[in-house]
This record gives structure tokens, C-alpha cells and sequence, in this order.
């Protein structure tokens, strides 16, 4: 019971501060009510037993991206209430295309083909190395033992994303 | 119960997409998209999750290198974003013409 009113909170305030984030005039509000989103779907990460990723999620999403983005709209001075939303047709056109591409999931899923592969059999077994590894080590064993390769190139794509980021960002020299 | 979370997640996760697009659509500002396109990543993220409890934790692995791609587009986007600053003065994306045909 606990669990599903836990649940039922973090949906809408991922889904309220979704929206609000696209709505919202200010882009420091807008960042605000991302960082909430955030932080919903963290939870949701809990109640869908990912907790390590739920970490993941607070740490690296909520924690240092968004310290990015505010860093980056406070030195280019954009924290001002002039809004950068479209006209009025082109906002139409947005939520047009937003409402039926989720009319789209939508139907895919009300299909029943992925909500069953949702409910399927693996459940049990999934619950069993949960209960046996625990969070951590559940999602350890497939990320050093199959993934190995891609997890060391990350590190390789996270250095080159940092000497890229200084390179692109620093101002040419006189 | 564990089915209707999974279900549930999974159509929340879309509508994160959706609302993600329509984001991306209707901002000019250039860090706005890309506050979108988080949303959209999230709710990618969101539904590989949802699967995970089934699937296996494969999928978890998967979300892992989503959120470290995220990070490093995030910081390269972003100083992207500075340097058009700096050439145009504006981030708006309708004004930064250089490559239209």
C-alpha cells in the first residue's frame, strides 16, 4: 500500500515537472523543475529495485549535470524571465506532435506485446540473483565480466568528452 | 503488483519522451533543448528500468552507459553552447544561421 502511494507520488511529480520544464518562462526554473524530475525517477529507480542506479541517477543526473547547466546559464547571464517559447503555432504544432507520439506508445504498449514482456517469466529469476548478488553486485557481474570492453571505452569517451569540453569552451588565445 | 509498476513505468516513460519532444520542438533557447533532450534520455532510461526487473539486468548495464553518454554530451554540448555565445552573442537557435541553406 505504502509502496504504491510512493509510486503514485513520484510518477506525477516526474510527469507535473516534466511538463513544467518544457511550460516554465525562466530557464533556472526550468532547470529546477528538471532536477525535481530527476529526482522522481530516482525514486521510481528505488521502487523498481534498480537502487544502484537510483545512486547513479542522484549522483551523476541530479548531482553534476545540472551543476553543468546552471554553471553554463548563469555565465551566459540567461536566468531573465524573457521567454524563448514559439508563437502560438508553432507551440500547437509541439504539443500536437508530443500528444501523438504518445498516443503512439501508447497504443503499442496497450497492446500487450512489451507490458507482458513487463510481467513475464523472468521475474523470478531476476528477484533471486537480486536476493543472492544484492543491488550492487547484481548489476556488477554483467558490467565487468560481458561489458567489460565498453565499460574501459567509456572512460575513454568520458576523457575525450573532457579535453573536448576545454578545447571547444576556452577562448582562443590573443 | 510488481506487473503494475513495470506497466506503469513503461507508459510514464513515454510520456517523458513525449513531452521531450515537444521540448525540443518549442524551445529556441539552445540549453532549453537540451534540458529536453535529458527528459527524452530519461525516459529511455525509465523504460529500459522498467524492463530490467524481467529482462535482466543487462538492461541496467545499458542504463549505466546511457547516463555515462549523457555526462559526456552534456559537457561538450554545453561548451558548444559557450562558444556560439561567444561568436553571436545569443543562444537562441533560430539566429545562429551559419549552416542554412
Amino acid at each position: 500500500m505504502i509502496t504504491e502511494f510512493f509510486f503514485l507520488l513520484f510518477a506525477i511529480m516526474a510527469a507535473a515537472g516534466a511538463v513544467m520544464v518544457v511550460a516554465s518562462k525562466n530557464p533556472v526554473a526550468s532547470l529546477m523543475f528538471l532536477v525535481l524530475t530527476l529526482f522522481a525517477v530516482a525514486g521510481l529507480f528505488v521502487l523498481l529495485e534498480a537502487h544502484f542506479l537510483a545512486a547513479v541517477q542522484v549522483i551523476v543526473y541530479a548531482g553534476a549535470i545540472m551543476v553543468l547547466f546552471l554553471f553554463v546559464i548563469m555565465l551566459l547571464n540567461l536566468g531573465h524571465d524573457r521567454s524563448d517559447l514559439r508563437s502560438m503555432a508553432g507551440r500547437v504544432t509541439a504539443v500536437v506532435a508530443g500528444a501523438a507520439l504518445f498516443a503512439g506508445l501508447a497504443t503499442i504498449l496497450g497492446r500487450g506485446a512489451v507490458t507482458e514482456m513487463a510481467g513475464g517469466m523472468g521475474a523470478e529469476t531476476v528477484r533471486a540473483v537480486l536476493e543472492s548478488r544484492g543491488a550492487m553486485g547484481a548489476v556488477a557481474d554483467p558490467l565487468f565480466r560481458s561489458y567489460m570492453v565498453p565499460f574501459e571505452i567509456t572512460s575513454l569517451l568520458l576523457l575525450v568528452a573532457v579535453v573536448g569540453a576545454i578545447v571547444l569552451a576556452r577562448r582562443k588565445a590573443p | 503488483m510488481n506487473i503494475d509498476f513495470a506497466t506503469a513505468a513503461l507508459y510514464l516513460g513515454g510520456f517523458l519522451f513525449a513531452v521531450g519532444v515537444a521540448g525540443v520542438l518549442v524551445r529556441r533557447n539552445a540549453i532549453l533543448m537540451f534540458m529536453s533532450i535529458e527528459l527524452m534520455l530519461n525516459g529511455v532510461n525509465l523504460t529500459l528500468i522498467a524492463l530490467s526487473r524481467t529482462l535482466g539486468f543487462e538492461a541496467q548495464v545499458l542504463v549505466f552507459f546511457v547516463m555515462a553518454v549523457a555526462a559526456a554530451e552534456a559537457s561538450v554540448g554545453l561548451a558548444i553552447i559557450i562558444a556560439v555565445f561567444r561568436h553571436y552573442e545569443v543562444v537562441d537557435v533560430d539566429r545562429v544561421t551559419l549552416l542554412k541553406w
